[in-house]
């Protein structure tokens, strides 16, 4: 008999929603059949916690006296610039974003010590951050230049924004050169070395909803430690992939665009982080509840490390010539048992991705919604899915001429 | 035998003197250098693992303090910050020595300063700064 959103909710409010984590309900749907476990399982929580560089925040600082108009000027924070192109005082910035002075890559790997990431880390921490702009002065908004410490304590609204996060699946990063390379994807070694990836696998949000029947735009998630929503899909979002007969996607496919109120979030699931020669990013924990209302979607949750393959892919000249084709195939049980075979070498696995954070976070969302602190959302629209025909379209590089 | 990692600070005046030659030649120590520098304090830095006898460990050890080379202990110059750490395991194909491992059912990394050889290889790798390296 199938539920509704709004049955599972009755049952969280009143404390007896049965609630697991996505790794859990593995063996509970293997002992009980799929059947009975969809009939008595209420809500199963899925988690990611990793590096996710489209992620950033935008905030309000309130006007200043006299007034300043920051929009088409420039804004630093803790030196970071700042996106300045919406009005007054709304400025916007990205985990990515350098402070002008640092050296970069010019003398190559680059240490990237401090950026965007960090100033959301240290935002959301409560530090003070210090302020600086410049603005050209208008009538209305005479001033040209401001200095001053802020807090998040006493900004108006303050949003974290992530226009991609929690990626269905990724790539295996491995080195067919001999030198070695400083990839988004962390150190990666000459000579198949070492083997890099970057997903929580069993536990990840879309791997456990793979056509994305529950999880769409307005969907109430665990964000960064705090509350946020599913915006819209992400950018890059790629639902046309090839998939497995369990319908999980064999490379890269879905994405998310979500977003919370900063405020209510920590500084322990929003962590500013380095990619050593690559640049700076946020590492930004997610939590999704998938509502149990009908076996199928029970079905799709059981879904097992050795059922979800990546592709190996060469990032010394594949990737960043951007040419087609993988090395192979791995699941992510074999990645997470320290070592995988490529091209009959026995290669070492490292993950960007944190498991055991991503079960911390999924332990935690089900304890918010088994004592009714959290209720599930009806999404207001689905996201495009395999059947949309959506892809994502490379760059039409057209000549000025 | 016994070993110990240790971090020597040579002064100024002993950068020319053979002094890893002696602990070598004059108390039979086995010695394997790590890291090797003089700062621009002008000091010599030398990262190293002895083993040895009890004894003649020891004795060297004297030597050194007696010529005033200053021995701490390797474990003080590495520093693990396992609050910054997120057990992510991105280090664990980059250390050469399985100082950092993996408990596989808890997915949590643990740092064993015994193993670690302070090859520094893990400093730039870590996306969090939770390794330091003072040398």
């Amino acid at each position: 008999m199938p539920k509704t959103i709004r049955e599972i909710n009755e049952k969280i409010k009143r404390g007896e929603a049965v609630v697991v984590t996505a790794e859990e309900i593995i063996d509970i749907a293997e002992e009980k059949g799929a059947k009975k476990a969809a009939e008595q399982i209420d809500v199963v929580t899925t988690a990611t916690f990793g590096p996710m560089c489209s992620s950033g925040v935008y905030l309000n600082i309130g006007h200043s006296k006299p007034r300043i108009k920051l929009g088409g000027g420039r804004a630093y924070l803790n030196d970071v610039p700042v996106y300045t192109g919406f009005a007054a005082v709304d400025i916007l910035i990205g985990a990515n974003a350098l402070p002008d002075d640092d050296p970069r890559n010019k003398i190559h790997p680059g240490e990237f010590s401090y950026g965007g990431g960090h100033v959301i880390e240290e935002l959301v921490a409560g530090k003070d951050l210090k302020l600086t702009a410049t603005a050209y002065g208008t009538d209305c908004y005479p001033r040209k230049k401001l200095e001053t410490w802020i807090n998040i304590k006493d900004l108006n609204e303050t949003v974290l924004f992530n226009p991609r996060n929690a990626y269905q699946n990724y790539n295996v990063a491995v080195n067919l050169s001999d030198r070695v390379i400083y990839t988004y994807m962390g150190i990666v070694k000459p000579h198949l070395a070492n083997a890099n990836y970057c997903s929580a696998g069993q536990l990840s949000p879309l791997l456990n909803d793979p056509y994305y029947k529950t999880i769409g735009i307005g969907t109430r998630i665990f964000l960064g430690g705090g509350v946020g929503y599913v915006a819209w899909q992400g950018t890059q979002h790629n639902p046309t992939v090839p998939r497995t007969p369990n319908g999980v996607p064999r490379a890269g496919a879905g994405t998310l665009a979500v977003m919370g109120d900063l405020k209510e979030m920590s500084p322990e699931w929003l962590r500013g982080t380095t990619m050593h020669g690559y640049g700076t990013t946020l590492t930004v924990g997610i939590g999704i509840p998938i509502p149990i209302l009908d076996e199928e979607i029970l079905t799709y949750t059981t879904v097992k490390d050795e059922d979800i393959y990546a592709q190996v892919i060469d990032y010394s000249q594949a990737y960043p010539d951007f040419e087609p084709g993988s090395l192979g195939e791995v699941n992510y049980r074999e990645l997470k048992s320290g070592k995988i075979t490529l091209q009959e070498k026995e290669v070492p696995t490292g993950s960007l991705s944190s498991y055991a954070k991503a079960r911390e976070i999924a332990d935690t969302l089900k304890g918010w919604i088994k004592r009714g602190e959290f209720l599930l959302t009806e999404s207001v629209q689905n996201l495009p899915s395999a059947d949309s025909g959506l892809t994502f379209k490379p760059l039409k590089e057209r000549a000025l001429e | 035998m016994q070993k110990k990692k240790v971090v020597l600070t040579f002064p100024y005046k002993l950068i020319n003197e053979p002094i890893t030659y002696h602990l070598i030649k004059d108390y039979d120590l086995e010695v394997n250098i790590i890291r090797a520098r003089i700062s621009p304090r002008e000091e010599g830095r030398l990262m190293m693992e002895i083993s040895g006898k009890e004894e003649p460990l020891r004795k060297g050890m004297d030597y050194l303090k007696e010529l005033g080379v200053e021995v701490q202990s390797l474990a003080q110059d590495i520093r693990w910050l396992d609050e910054k750490c997120t057990d992510c395991t991105i280090c664990i194909p980059i250390c050469p020595t399985e100082a950092m491992a993996l408990d596989r059912n808890e997915m949590t990394v643990t740092f064993d300063q015994d193993k670690c050889i302070g090859c520094g290889l893990c400093v730039p790798a870590c996306p969090y700064k939770a390794v330091e390296i003072l040398f």
